[in-house]
């Protein structure tokens, strides 16, 4: 069943990929939603099987490399962990399957589409389903590869080509942190697989690695150098920048790769090295601060942008920094958990902008939207639940697993924690302002768009309707449904040993913090609704006035802290510039000069002189033969001893 | 002098050869003209009798007749199997050519047949003599072949230079064989390798008769400095002539420069070296080199086909069992690449018209996706890509020079074959990356388009499956010389 589930949307994709175009647009579609549904319909079985049933399984499918001492295999390492990211990929990304049906109908290339998003899934499936550190490397770097595909999908507008290529190296130097992090754990452990590792991580508590003449805390070094990999994948403070300017791809993308899934990838990491973090305090705290600062510097930016699509990106931003701070406090269960539902509603946001883009035939700025409400009340209806589980509005899935998280900030005596529990509240504060800013700009007042898109406006076709629906059922009911497993008094069974969980950590101290403090985040809520209200439903000339006041800040805010401004002065520039070195001076000039070029015009300008010597003339050829002759009997009469005969 | 008969057994494929010939000359005479289809037929058909004969009833033993002029081995047989395919196959893409350009005459394939009766017997000569009899017997044939088209002006040119300069180097070949047999006394192979051995007589003149000896030898491979003839002859004659010349006397006349190395001169061998190294050298570089210019299809086949020569003598260079194994090898595999290349060349048919330029190969895989296909097969494996024969061909010799000591040779042949690689390349660029310049005319008989596909399929990668029986093949044929 496993091996269905990780396969069926390969080949999903051989098919769709080296066939598409002969099997046609329609069976394409079909075949890869098909195929991801199934897998999604067997994620949940397993689901039940493994959460509930508290079964664990390791499957062997191939052995892949035995080369001296390291050795692995190509296996499914399945427990609570895996399970719960089997049920989030597949579930998401068969809605999206369905959905980008209805999304991307105009679109010449579907079969292509389809054939990328269904690689993507076989790759994320790969990643979450590893049992040893390579083959979650693949997986990593399969959906680097998918995300580059399909950022860089519509391949004809030069900046999605250039948010591909941005989002690729951003992910490599990440990258680079993640595979030096595996170097470093096979230099230790000796071993790439996950059960060797976490069983022995208490005995390797006092190592140290020595490099360049320092010693360092091994496993500090180990689970920073991991945190950089998931820094990147994850778009954390520093390694953010890609993330935002990744929603040139097609909303569908988005939503599941930008929102669900791919980004969530770091917290999956780090979640699953939760034995060997435990033993690094100080990497911990690391990861508590990027992730605060994350959260609030996101949520900062995320108040001024006007494309939606950039509003819910920075969300997400913000979203995966609460997820990093309550991995940073041991909260893992809750980071997971916020997971879980994040991928619910954040997919349910994503989708539901993209059918507003729909209605409003590709418009993407919210200062051209208004009133869409008229024309998309299902969509009005969707996005609204999507925005009440956000903001974390009680009951909803996300008022369970975002106050967990600041409950256990609270709760936690870990370094950096009331740091993170201070900017995680101010964050929910402009999560609320700019999530209800996003809905009143788009869905309430009057239409700012030209006749023209007005006058087509209508509702998204059921297709893309259903998934939404589904969602909404997520984004409201998955809090209350699972709270209890993913962080309350059964968490110990359900997690089963795949997380660090034991009586008395951080989530039980979580559940008896003070009333205020449990409180706080709502009544940031009540009151990011509230301002969101005055700003854009009754006073809407007051934004105006504060950017005109503010002016500084809000230029900051809107060109994202000059984070691109900064790279492209400190790396970008100088990194062309070096290349230009190299490249003109160095090796056009030197290398080619000498090298390459040099032989080969050498070689075209003897060609061109010796041709000259075939004449056409028979007595010059004779002249040839003699010559020949001449030379090679001169040479051995040189060389013989004088006087022989 | 006694009257015994000497054996027939050991030549009869070459006398059923003559017979054959001479009977096929009488049936086109008597049939006056409209022979042409009926004696190519037939001459093919007498070429698989021959092969046949070789293989069935005259065998792999070494046997000697003709007191001491004639000797069969397996060395022989291989050669000789070769030669009959090359010049079947030849005759095979023929006809249409012929025919379309009215020079559809009987005497074409017997001529064909007489040139090969030449061959057979320059693989088979022991003796200078008739090593020098099968030659000219060959020569003259293609003199006449080269000339056939006769009322083309340029193919009378061709024809006429190639006889001129021929004549040329059977004159100097004539000149060695009298040093050799003023300073040793004799021209057999046997006694003078005898001769050479005692040390008695291996004084300057034998080794200077020996570099006449060589010299015409290299002319009839088309060698570097005696290859001036090749371009304008290649160019001049009709395209299946060319076929013709580029495969078959190719064949005959290494086999010929091989034996006479190793059966007469075996103990010389440090002193034809240098100069075998030196052709082998100068051809490899001046294939290369001097291709990269040519736009006419026909010259660049003739330059490549130097160049190919240079690799095959890098074999003999080594002077070993191996080298002479891999040189056989070599050029087993070369004459496929031609033939078949040679038949894509016959089929570049633009209404009604022979075309010959590279740019008319332009966007050829647009219109012609299997021919296309095939050229490019032939040419990266004309070019030495792994994956394909022609890589397995340089490998062996390579690895036979290497060897053998001769690493720098080795090195040299690697940098020419780089080069080279830069015309056959381009050639594959013109068809699949240039616009279209039209249609090529359907093939309308069977036989071209059926030449195209073997040695396409025999060059593609499944000749991994093909080259340990033809590397077996050539060691039996190589052990049966003396080393």
């Amino acid at each position: 069943m496993y091996k269905f589930i990780v396969f069926l949307p390969l080949i999903g994709f051989l098919i769709t990929a080296l066939w598409g175009r002969k099997i046609g647009e329609r069976t394409s579609q079909l075949l890869t939603s098909s195929l991801v549904s199934v897998s999604a319909v067997l994620s949940w079985m397993a689901f039940v099987d493994v959460a509930f049933g508290h079964n664990q399984y390791s499957i062997h499918v191939l052995s892949w490399v035995t080369s001296g001492t390291l050795e692995f295999n190509w296996a499914f390492r399945i427990d609570t962990l895996t399970a719960v990211m089997l049920v989030v990929v597949n579930s998401v990304s068969a809605l999206v399957h369905w959905y980008s049906m209805g999304y991307m109908h105009e679109d010449p290339d579907t079969p292509r589409f389809f054939s990328y998003l269904s690689l993507f899934t076989f790759a994320m499936l790969m990643l979450v389903t590893a049992d040893n550190l390579v083959q979650m490397f693949f997986g990593w770097e399969g959906v680097g590869l998918a995300s580059y595909l399909l950022i860089g999908f519509w391949f004809k507008k030069p900046s999605a080509n250039a948010a591909a290529i941005k989002a690729f190296v951003v992910n490599r130097v990440g990258d680079f942190g993640f595979s030096l992090g595996i170097f470093a754990v096979f230099v230790l452990f000796g071993t790439v697989n996950f059960a060797d590792i976490f069983a022995n991580a208490g005995n390797y508590q006092e190592a140290k690695l020595v490099f360049l003449g320092q010693e360092y805390h091994a496993l500090t070094v180990i689970c920073l150098l991991l945190f950089v990999g998931a820094m990147g994948k994850s778009a954390q403070l520093g390694l953010h920048t890609w993330l935002p300017d990744a929603m040139e791809g097609p909303t569908p993308v988005s939503a599941l790769i930008h929102a669900a899934t791919m980004v969530t990838a770091g917290v999956f990491l780090v979640a699953r090295f939760s034995p060997v973090f435990q033993y690094a305090p100080d990497a911990l705290a690391v990861v508590t601060v990027v992730g605060a600062a994350t959260a609030f510097f996101a949520a900062t930016v995320g108040l001024v942008q006007n494309d939606i699509k950039r509003v819910i990106a920075y969300s997400t931003c913000s979203q995966l920094g609460y997820m990093f701070f309550a991995l940073g406090v041991s909260a893992y269960g809750a980071a997971i958990f916020h997971l879980f539902t994040h991928a619910f509603f954040k997919a349910l946001l994503f989708l539901g902008a993209g059918a507003v883009i729909h209605t409003m035939h590709h418009e993407q700025d919210m200062r051209k939207m208004g009133g869409v409400r008229k024309f998309a009340p299902l969509t009005f209806i969707f996005m609204t639940i999507g925005t009440l589980a956000l903001t974390g509005f009680p009951f909803t899935a996300g008022f369970y697993s975002k106050d967990m998280i600041l409950e256990a900030a609270y709760a936690s005596h870990s370094f950096g924690s009331s740091f993170a529990y201070v900017l995680g509240v101010a964050a929910a504060f402009m999560t609320s302002f700019y999530s209800w800013r996003l809905a009143f700009m788009t869905f309430t007042g009057e239409c700012r768009a030209d006749e023209e898109t007005q006058h087509h406006a209508h509702e998204s076709p059921w297709i893309m309707l259903f998934p939404l629906a589904v969602l909404s059922v997520g984004a409201i009911a998955a809090g209350f449904v699972f709270a209890e497993y993913f962080v309350g008094h059964e968490r110990e069974a359900f997690w089963n040993g795949s997380l660090v969980t034991f009586a008395g950590d951080v989530l039980d101290e979580a559940h008896h913090v003070s009333g205020a403090a449990k409180w706080a985040p709502t009544v940031m809520m009540v009151l990011g609704f509230l301002l969101a209200f005055q700003m854009y439903v009754r006073r809407t000339d007051i934004p105006a006035k504060v950017a005109e006041t503010w002016d500084g800040l809000y230029a900051f805010l809107l060109n994202k802290w000059y984070f691109d401004e900064l790279y492209n002065f400190l790396f970008v520039r100088p990194a062309f510039w070096l290349g230009r070195v190299f490249w003109k001076r160095g090796d056009e000039q030197t290398i080619d000069g000498f090298g390459p070029n040099g032989v080969s015009s050498a070689v075209a300008a003897i060609a061109a002189r010796a041709r000259k010597l075939q004449s056409g003339y028979v007595y010059h050829y004779a002249f040839a033969m003699i010559i020949g002759l001449a030379l090679a009997i001169t040479w051995f009469m040189a060389q013989s001893p004088a006087g022989t005969h | 002098m006694t009257a015994d008969l000497p054996s027939f057994a050991p030549a009869l494929p070459e006398i059923v050869l003559a017979l054959g010939a001479m009977a096929l000359l009488m049936l086109g005479v008597f049939r006056s003209g409209k022979a042409y289809t009926q004696v190519s037929t037939l001459t093919v058909f007498l070429f698989i009798l021959v092969g046949v004969l070789l293989v069935a009833y005259v065998g792999g033993e070494r046997s000697v007749t003709f007191s001491g002029l004639f000797v069969t081995d397996s060395f022989a047989i291989f050669s000789k199997i070769l030669v009959l395919v090359g010049s079947g196959v030849a005759l095979m893409m023929s006809s249409r050519y012929m025919a379309d350009h009215g020079i559809d005459r009987f005497e074409y394939p017997v001529l064909i047949a007489l040139a090969t009766l030449g061959m057979m017997i320059m693989i088979s000569a022991n003796n200078l003599l008739s090593l020098y009899v099968g030659l000219e017997l060959q020569s003259l044939a293609l003199y006449v072949l080269a000339a056939i088209h006769r009322n083309r002006n340029r193919a009378t040119e061709a024809g006429l230079k190639y006889f001129v300069l021929g004549a040329l180097s059977s004159g100097m070949l004539l000149y060695g064989i009298s040093l050799i047999y003023g300073f040793t006394g004799t021209i057999s192979f046997d006694l003078l390798a005898d001769s050479v051995k005692t040390g008695e007589h291996a004084g300057i003149g034998v080794i200077v008769g020996m570099v006449f000896l060589i010299a015409g030898f290299a002319f009839k491979i088309s060698a570097v400095p005696f290859h001036m003839w090749t371009p304008d002859v290649y160019e001049g004659a009709p395209t299946p002539v060319t076929a013709f010349f580029a495969a078959a006397p190719k064949v005959a006349a290494l086999a010929m420069f091989v034996r006479a190395m190793f059966g007469a001169f075996g103990e010389l061998v440090t002193e034809w070296q240098q100069v075998v190294i030196f052709i082998s050298i100068a051809s490899m570089i001046v294939g290369a080199v001097i291709a990269i210019v040519q736009t006419n299809i026909k010259r660049l086949m003739a330059y490549s086909s130097i160049g190919h020569v240079g690799y095959a003598l890098v074999g003999l260079a080594a002077g070993t069992e191996a080298g002479v194994e891999a040189l056989l090898v070599y050029i087993a595999i070369y004459m496929t690449m031609t033939l078949g290349s040679f038949a894509a060349i016959l089929s570049m048919r633009r209404n009604g018209q022979m075309v010959e330029e590279i740019g008319d190969l332009a966007g050829l895989s647009q219109t012609n996706l299997p021919l296309a296909i095939g050229i490019a097969i032939f040419m990266f494996s004309l070019a030495g890509i792994p994956m394909l024969a022609g890589f397995f061909g340089k490998w062996v010799v390579f690895w036979a020079a290497v060897e053998a000591g001769l690493t720098p040779l080795a090195i040299v042949g690697l940098l020419a074959s780089v080069i080279s690689c830069f015309y056959y390349i381009r050639i594959v660029k013109v068809m699949f990356f240039d616009e279209p310049a039209g249609n090529f005319d359907a093939d309308k008989g069977r036989a071209i388009p059926l030449v195209i596909g073997v040695s396409a399929v025999l060059h593609s990668p499944v000749s991994f499956l093909l080259i340990s029986p033809l590397i077996a093949a050539a060691a039996w044929a190589a052990k049966s010389l003396i080393y």
